[in-house]
């Protein structure tokens, strides 16, 4: 079986942590895992639990929420909890957690199996879409692990971008359909099989497993002083060299500024009018500011983005924001749950009317059209799935607003005969 | 006491707005738009009203 | 007092009273029905008609039309001319009189007993369980319309029985297969824009 997965590589200046151990093409297996971080640690519940807290480790799913909280929240739910590590990766520009779980997928595993006893959980269950390159990796993974304290079923869900929301997961691992649910209870306290469940992102457990072994004080080492530690981000640009558009998959220090991760990563933000700074949910920022900005979610926040799930695009010189966005936006709304009429309605409406835009083909009465659907549809759903499209074209039109005048006065760019950039599945 | 809408519930029937104009707007397609925020006393009866109305149950009282 | 009241159950003014309420609370439970179809459906806002209104017209022809058959079960029973048991009113297949007519109109009860009681206790129950029930008005519906047929007077000797009859069914089933066949699935498909000169 064929695998694309990206060459990782490291920035300077990280000790590369999750992915030290990395030396060739293939995955780490079970004796070199060992090798480099040892054995699996002992480390009871509580303890666990007041490690991670102490080192502060922040979600790596995209919300950000503070891993400790969501422990506790869990392990003080009734009975004995089942545990999900989302390894879905919804996002088409995102790579880091296929990566992570094709090629390191111990560290998961263990994060697994160490979330698991932190939680009181019995099972645990590894969600990925089905397709996933990772699949064949994980499988080898299991097999060479055998039989263990908490077992682990893979889990595939289908392809669907919503399908990796928490409540979706929940929903299909329940036997439904793996569509976002909007009545309580929360997952935490009943979830899967109506048992406390704790759904954390696989990077998030493969980096609980290193603070297991080497504790709160040397997590704390590196990185940011309020967001500390190392995350994998997945940057997408041209190459400083050459012509070539190249997706990348790298392990930073937090607050590292965004210029300098292009740079370390071998791309380019020269030329680029524009970054798209945490996914399709995520915003376009102007290519200056960006670079400037270190990588933490306060930082993002203050700037009117987010981090998100760590996805940095540069936008290739010659292409059109405008036309970037319209086809990301389609794809968007072709990927609605469907469930709730303000997504349903909003994001084609939206959609339609950027594709518009793109094409320099505008009516008088779109615009103000644009700007009420922009502002009547968010947090109207049951998940965050029309809130995140609206952000990121509000975001677009204030970022290629020039752009914007002249699709406007019907003189689209040569850009939008360019090769499409952001990648959007059937 | 607030009104509080269950997105995947609702389809639309707009019973809802008809009843509660004070808190419940309508969007172009036809779905709800809430105000959000404590209901004052004098309107509680027709929230009340209201989410009998729906006819899927999607619009619901709840205290605070 | 007693030949009064003998010649009264006898007589056949309460015979007509018997088919008076019935033909009332069909109309009724045909009304009714009409007024159910269209509360399902997204109804455009009217001036001088709101939205809850069809909503609530349903529910309170529906509690009249229960109204309604009860007086028509009531003189029914005391009629003495033909004895039907009290048990028909809820046990079908007990009367000997006309026994497969009663029966329609002993379920057709049943099932509007248990269709408004679990409308009344609508906040109690799970959507699902009110739903399913409340579609038994389906067959609700046939059932009263075949004991017209089978057990009205007016049906079989006068012609205008017939007609209202004939005609009830012909509008309740246009409007049902308007209902079942153009309502969209509110929250269903919606065709994506493509984008200009994109692959």
């Amino acid at each position: 079986m064929t695998v694309a997965i990206e060459e990782p590589r490291t920035t300077s200046g990280s000790s590369g942590r999750l992915l030290s151990g990395l030396t060739t093409d293939s995955s780490v297996g079970l004796a070199r895992h060992h090798e480099v971080w040892g054995p699996l640690p002992g480390l009871r519940a509580t303890a666990l639990i007041d490690e991670i807290e102490s080192a502060g480790l922040l979600g790596r799913g995209g919300a950000g929420f503070p891993v400790a909280r969501k422990l506790s929240a869990v392990a003080a739910g009734k009975g004995p909890a089942v545990v999900v590590a989302n390894g879905c990766e919804g996002e088409p520009a995102s790579a880091k957690d296929t990566m992570l779980l094709a090629r390191v997928p111990h560290l998961v595993l263990d994060g697994i199996q160490l979330a698991a006893r932190a939680v009181g959980a019995d099972r645990a269950y590894l969600a990925v879409h089905s397709g996933s390159s990772a699949i064949p990796y994980l499988r080898a993974a299991l097999a060479e692990r055998g039989r263990e304290a908490v077992g682990v079923t893979l889990g595939p869900l289908p392809r669907r971008y919503v399908a990796s929301e928490e409540s979706a997961i929940v929903s299909w691992l329940n036997g439904g359909d793996a569509l976002p649910a909007y009545t309580p209870p929360r997952p935490f306290e009943r979830g899967v099989n109506r048992r406390p469940t704790l759904i954390s992102n696989v990077e998030s457990l493969a980096q609980l497993a290193t603070i297991a072994r080497y504790g709160a004080e040397w997590y704390r080492g590196i990185g940011d002083r309020w967001e500390p530690g190392t995350m994998l981000v997945t940057v997408s640009g041209h190459r400083v060299d050459g012509r070539s558009v190249e997706r990348r998959v790298a392990e930073v220090a937090t607050g590292t500024t965004i210029g300098r991760i292009f740079t370390a990563a071998g791309l380019s933000l020269r030329g680029s009018d524009a970054v798209l700074v945490g996914g399709y949910f995520g915003s376009w920022l102007p290519a200056a500011q960006a670079a400037r900005l270190p990588l933490t979610h306060a930082a993002l926040r203050g700037a009117g983005a987010a981090l998100g799930a760590g996805v940095l695009v540069a936008l290739p010189p010659g292409s059109c924001g405008i036309a970037e966005t319209a086809r990301v936006a389609s794809y968007l709304a072709a990927n609605s749950a469907r469930q709730c009429g303000p997504c349903l309605n909003g994001l084609p409406a939206i959609a339609g009317a950027m594709n518009a835009l793109a094409a320099g083909a505008w009516d008088d009465r779109t615009w103000p059209a644009l700007s009420r659907w922009l502002d009547v549809v968010p947090g109207r759903g049951a998940c965050r799935h029309p809130d995140g499209a609206v952000r990121l074209v509000a975001s677009a039109l204030s970022t290629f607003a020039a752009d914007v005048e002249r699709h406007r006065d019907g003189q689209p760019c040569d850009g939008i005969t360019a090769v499409p950039f952001l990648p959007v599945p059937r | 006491m607030k009104v509080e809408l269950n997105p995947i519930l609702c389809t639309a029937h707009g019973l809802c707005a008809d009843l509660l104009p004070e808190r419940i707007a309508l969007d172009e397609w036809g779905y709800p738009i809430l105000e959000p925020g404590e209901l004052p006393d004098d309107v509680v009866a027709h929230a009340r009203r209201a989410a009998r109305a729906c006819p899927t149950r999607a619009l619901v009282l709840s205290r605070g | 007092m007693t030949t009064l009241a003998a010649s009264f159950t006898s007589s056949s003014q309460l015979w007509y009273l018997t088919r008076a309420t019935a033909i009332v609370a069909f109309v009724l439970m045909t009304v009714s029905f009409g007024l159910g179809l269209a509360s399902t459906q997204r109804l455009r806002e009217m001036r001088y008609w709101p939205r809850f209104a069809t909503q609530h017209l349903h529910r309170n022809v529906a509690l009249l039309a229960l109204g309604f058959t009860l007086l028509h079960i009531v003189t029914t029973m005391i009629d003495t001319f033909v004895h039907v048991g009290w048990w028909s009113v809820a046990v079908p297949f007990v009367s000997h009189y006309r026994t497969l007519g009663m029966a329609m109109g002993t379920l057709s009860f049943d099932a509007v007993v248990l269709v408004i009681v679990t409308s009344l206790l609508r906040d109690r129950l799970s959507l699902r369980t009110w739903r399913v029930i409340h579609w038994t008005t389906y067959a609700l519906w046939p059932l009263a319309f075949g004991h017209f047929l089978l057990t009205g007077t007016d049906a079989a000797h006068g012609r205008w029985g017939l007609y209202l009859a004939l005609g009830s069914l012909g509008v309740l089933s246009v409007a049902t297969a308007a209902r079942w066949l153009t309502s969209e699935r509110r929250n269903s498909l919606t065709a994506v824009p493509r984008v200009a000169g994109a692959r």
